[in-house]
């Protein structure tokens, strides 16, 4: 049902846990409907005055796909600068995963989501 | 290492018995059961053995077997059968078809399809909380239009047994003074290696079975069709089965069917076999029910003796089982046929469990090879898992 990638995040998850001290934190899902994503962030501002996603961890409740779209998301957003994270599309990590069943594709676009969500927290700060 | 299997109420794993009766009808006798020649007729005597064997299974006449393609067809069959011909024969009234709440999908889908089409009214009956139809309830719905009423024998994820006699007494009291007669149809495709399905006890008119749930081959199953139960056909063609199912037999398969029907049918061994998984369900329950927050789904009396359906909230089904599976263990979080939806378990819903409950189910299904040390394993699997999945959640 799943390819190998999307079970290697789901059985190793990347970045999984809590930043005690995050500058912003984004929340997305509904436990009615399954998935519950936080994304928590760490900033720093780089030489160029741009601030850079330093560090990055996920708390997910949801099904493999819902695990394994939050620990590539993290993987794809760590290091970036928050401009370039809000480039990735709300396909891509399923696309970074080699792909996620239809009825799963939702989950990708919710871990796009929750980043959003964290930096736009971040933002209006 | 070898899995353990606890998905029987998936499909189960054929029995050597089974394989062995069945290769003769795939290697040297072929022949098409229709065929006039020899060879043909020894096909057409091995079907007619096989129909005995279930007839006897169910306690009926043997005329009164279909064999189908499985449970699915057998439901679609009894289900858009018998509104095609009560439709053909009057059209005056709308027919009105009743069907719990907690059908598989092969009871449930026909039933919506003639509804969308305005074919028929159609009352979802509902449930209580373990997932017993009640009787008051099922009495209120009926309607002088009223001309089928479905409920399965067991329910396939909570295991729950539905009082089908005591519906059938209801059915047939209420028949002595109707005009429009209520059939009565059962999807028994859980039960038959575990509970009782003489069709006269159940008083049903109708029942579906498949063989890959007992011990058989995928692929084939029974629809029993009581006589005078008007039926029109939903594949034409060579006008096998009494016309009502057109197809070439599928001789091994049906041999298959009442070779594994033919073993649970034992009375010594299959008392000793209901009672052995019973134990070992039992034991396994009271192991759960130690992990924090775990809720048993389903009934305790009234349930099938190889089911176990749990939810764990703070945790999706889904990641259970496939933590599970990298262990080796094979479990579910309901049906498998469902796994593509995302919407929790529709039978969880209706005995009451809310959404965001409902999503942690994990359902294991035991069966004749399951072994205590099997389940042991699974018991000092599950812990960590639903500590490790819950740890990783954001909702504490």
């Amino acid at each position: 049902m799943y390819t190998e990638k999307v079970m290697d995040h789901f059985s190793h998850p990347r970045n999984q846990g809590i930043i005690p001290d995050a500058d912003a934190i984004g929340q997305v899902g509904n436990p009615k409907c399954g998935d519950v994503m936080k994304i928590y962030l760490k900033l720093n501002k780089n030489k160029t005055g741009d601030d850079v996603i330093k560090d990055i961890k996920f708390e997910t409740l949801g099904c493999g796909a819902a695990i394994a779209t939050s620990s590539m998301l993290t993987e794809m957003a760590k290091g970036k600068t928050i401009k370039e994270a809000l480039k990735i599309k709300k396909l891509d990590i399923a696309d970074a995963l080699g792909g996620l069943p239809e009825p799963k594709l939702h989950c990708s676009i919710l871990a796009h989501d929750a980043l959003a969500e964290a930096i736009k927290n971040y933002q209006t700060k | 290492m070898k899995a353990i299997y606890l998905d029987n109420a998936a499909t189960t794993r054929i029995d050597p018995k089974v394989l062995a009766a069945m290769l003769p009808y795939l290697q040297e006798d072929f022949a098409n059961a229709s065929s006039i020649h020899d060879l043909g007729n020894k096909s057409a005597v091995a079907v007619m053995a096989a129909r005995a064997k279930v007839a006897t299974f169910l306690g009926c006449l043997p005329e009164e077997v279909i064999f189908t393609g499985g449970a699915t067809e057998s439901d679609n069959l009894a289900i858009l059968g018998l509104i095609k011909a009560i439709v053909g024969a009057k059209s005056t009234l709308k027919p009105h078809v009743i069907v719990s709440a907690i059908e598989h999908e092969a009871v449930l889908e026909p039933a919506q399809v003639l509804k969308r089409e305005g074919v028929i009214e159609l009352t979802v009956l509902p449930v209580n909380n373990f997932g017993l139809v009640e009787l008051a309830e099922l009495k209120k719905a009926i309607k002088p239009n009223t001309v089928l009423v479905s409920i399965m024998l067991a329910n396939n994820e909570i295991g729950t047994i539905e009082p089908i006699t005591e519906i059938g007494n209801l059915l047939e009291q209420l028949n002595l003074t109707r005009t429009q007669k209520i059939y009565f149809h059962t999807d028994a495709t859980q039960a038959p290696a575990y509970v009782d399905c003489n069709v006269k006890k159940l008083k049903v008119d109708l029942l579906s079975m498949s063989a890959h749930k007992i011990y058989g081959p995928k692929g084939v199953g029974a629809l029993y069709i009581k006589k005078g139960t008007p039926l029109k056909p939903l594949v034409y063609g060579g006008g096998q089965e009494r016309k009502i199912r057109s197809g070439t037999y599928n001789v091994a398969g049906i041999v298959g069917l009442a070779t594994a029907i033919e073993l649970i049918s034992n009375k010594k061994s299959r008392v000793k076999e209901i009672g052995e998984i019973k134990n070992l369900r039992d034991y396994l329950i009271k192991a759960l029910k130690k992990i924090p927050r775990a809720k048993l789904n389903g009934a305790l009396k009234n349930r099938l003796a190889n089911n176990v359906n749990f939810v764990f909230p703070g945790v999706e089904g889904e990641s259970i089982v496939l933590m599970l599976s990298q262990k080796g263990i094979m479990a579910s979080t309901g049906s498998a046929c469902s796994s593509g939806s995302l919407d929790p378990s529709h039978v969880l819903l209706a005995i009451g469990l809310p959404a965001e409950i409902a999503h942690g189910s994990l359902r294991l299904t035991l069966g004749r090879y399951t072994t205590k040390k099997e389940v042991d394993a699974f018991i000092k699997a599950l812990p960590p898992i639903i500590e490790k999945l819950r740890q990783m959640s954001p909702l504490k």
